[in-house]
């Protein structure tokens, strides 16, 4: 199958079989900061944006892709390097495997929770399972990150 | 492993319904969560995603679910977070993670009758209606006893009533399965109560419904309500617990719905 659909603010035309699902199609084009973990939907890793809004690409059909809009961490490279910033100063950033999926949930995070508070950032992060370097340490990141008072 | 040969974008639920009843290796998709996991085959997939089934209208008495909602969707609509006491939003907020449950369908949750189901439990406690676009309207308590229909859900209907609900469960940790979920509802002087993930399908507990009308909701009917569900279920062993265990838990369940219920009054 072929469709057109928008990955990091470019047109880019998709081949793929019928059955294949996202994350597969991303690194297959060469996004390799997606991240296949569990592949049962459950720890993600795989999360890019649609729309906007965190989603698993493992679990999201590549033919639904038309007219979307994808973003993967390689369109937010700044903003990543900011919150990494956070992370190493509080001794929680991850090996790399699972990092990048985290940081487009906590990127996601940032525009969407309006007053965020530990309790609504737990809630938000429960999708991203591994939590190597520390609860902790993470959670303080991105207090400061997101400036709680 | 999922695998797909073919997959098609019906125009018209018409057309989805005739692939369905037409082509016997046809299977609808729904945010494909639970379907990607099974190692199954589909000849035909038949993808609802372009006909418009994923808002939320409310209407004079109802608000009207479309198929193809994300459970996202669900939880962060400002009126599914006000009706019926937010019950509904209470159900789905634990499942998994925002990106799963931007992901997965309040179509598919339901049309997949699941046993474990969270929002099943939630939606008979608020006497939800299905539309299926062949067998037209039914109540989801019917669908969920019935032996299953070969068609295509396109919304779930919640009536718009004065009513106070709560959901509550029991989980090995915050994402994982429930051990078991109960729901309950106060609708004027009526009641429901709900317990599902018994591991089996979510269920009315009808003596204590009964039992609550007769006798009103205080603290002490709360209780024996609690009992009554324990009592009156079936339960069995799964390796999120046993079933004894499981008929231990499900009078404080109840109990500690049905006193959110009291205490919103
Ligand atoms: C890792 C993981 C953990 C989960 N944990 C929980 C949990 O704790 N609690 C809970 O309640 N749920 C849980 N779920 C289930 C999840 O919430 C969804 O209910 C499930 O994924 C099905 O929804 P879906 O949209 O993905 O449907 P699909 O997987 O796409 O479809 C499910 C079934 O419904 C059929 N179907 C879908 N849409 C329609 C339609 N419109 N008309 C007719 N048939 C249709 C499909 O053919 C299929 O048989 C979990 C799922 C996963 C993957």
């Amino acid at each position: 199958m072929q469709l057109e659909t928008t990955i990091n603010g470019n047109t880019v035309t998709l081949d793929f079989a019928a059955g294949e699902f996202l994350s597969e199609t991303l690194r297959r084009y060469g996004y390799l900061s997606v991240k296949e973990g569990c592949d049962t939907g459950s720890c993600g890793l795989c999360t890019v944006w649609l729309d906007g809004k965190p989603t698993l690409s493992c679990s999201t059909l590549t033919a639904r892709m038309q007219g979307h809009e994808i973003t993967t961490i390689e369109a937010l490279a700044g903003e990543a390097e900011e919150f990494a910033r956070f992370l190493v100063a509080e001794g929680a950033e991850q090996c790399g495997f699972c990092a990048p999926g985290f940081a487009m949930t906590v990127l996601a995070m940032k525009r969407e929770l309006k007053e965020p508070t530990v309790t609504s950032i737990n809630h938000y992060l429960a999708g991203n399972l591994c939590r190597c370097s520390g609860y902790k340490g993470q959670m303080r990141a991105i207090v400061k990150y997101l400036g709680v008072k | 492993m999922l695998e797909i040969e073919n997959i098609i974008f019906p125009e018209s639920l018409g057309d989805a319904l005739a692939t369905v009843e037409t082509d016997p290796g046809a299977v609808v998709l729904g945010g494909c969560g639970y379907l990607r996991l099974g190692s199954r085959k589909i000849a035909t997939a038949v993808d609802l995603s372009k006909l418009g089934l994923d808002t939320i209208t409310e209407t004079e008495h109802s608000y009207e679910i479309g198929a193809m909602v994300s459970l996202r969707t669900l939880e962060t609509d400002s009126c599914i977070n006000v009706f019926a006491s937010g019950a509904l939003v209470r159900a789905v907020e634990n499942i998994v993670g925002i990106q799963l449950r931007t992901c997965v369908t309040l179509g598919g949750s339901v049309a997949g009758r699941y046993p474990f189901s969270d929002p099943i439990t939630a939606l008979l406690a608020i006497d939800a209606q299905l539309v299926f676009q062949g067998a037209g309207r039914i109540s989801l308590q019917d669908y969920l006893t019935g032996k299953g229909l070969r068609d295509i859900l396109v919304k779930i209907i919640l009536p718009k009533d004065e009513r106070v609900a709560a959901f509550t469960s029991m989980r090995k940790s915050t994402t994982d399965y429930a051990v078991l979920n109960c729901a309950v509802a106060r609708v004027g002087t009526d009641f429901r109560v709900v317990v599902g993930s018994r591991p089996s399908r979510a269920i009315r507990v009808e003596a204590a419904e009964k039992h609550l009308a007769a006798n009103g909701l205080t603290r002490e009917t709360a209780e024996q309500a609690g009992l009554l569900a324990a009592e009156n279920l079936s339960f069995g062993d799964n390796p999120r617990g046993s079933g004894e265990y499981r008929r231990k838990i499900c009078p404080v369940l109840v109990k500690r719905a049905l006193i959110e219920v009291l205490d919103a009054a």
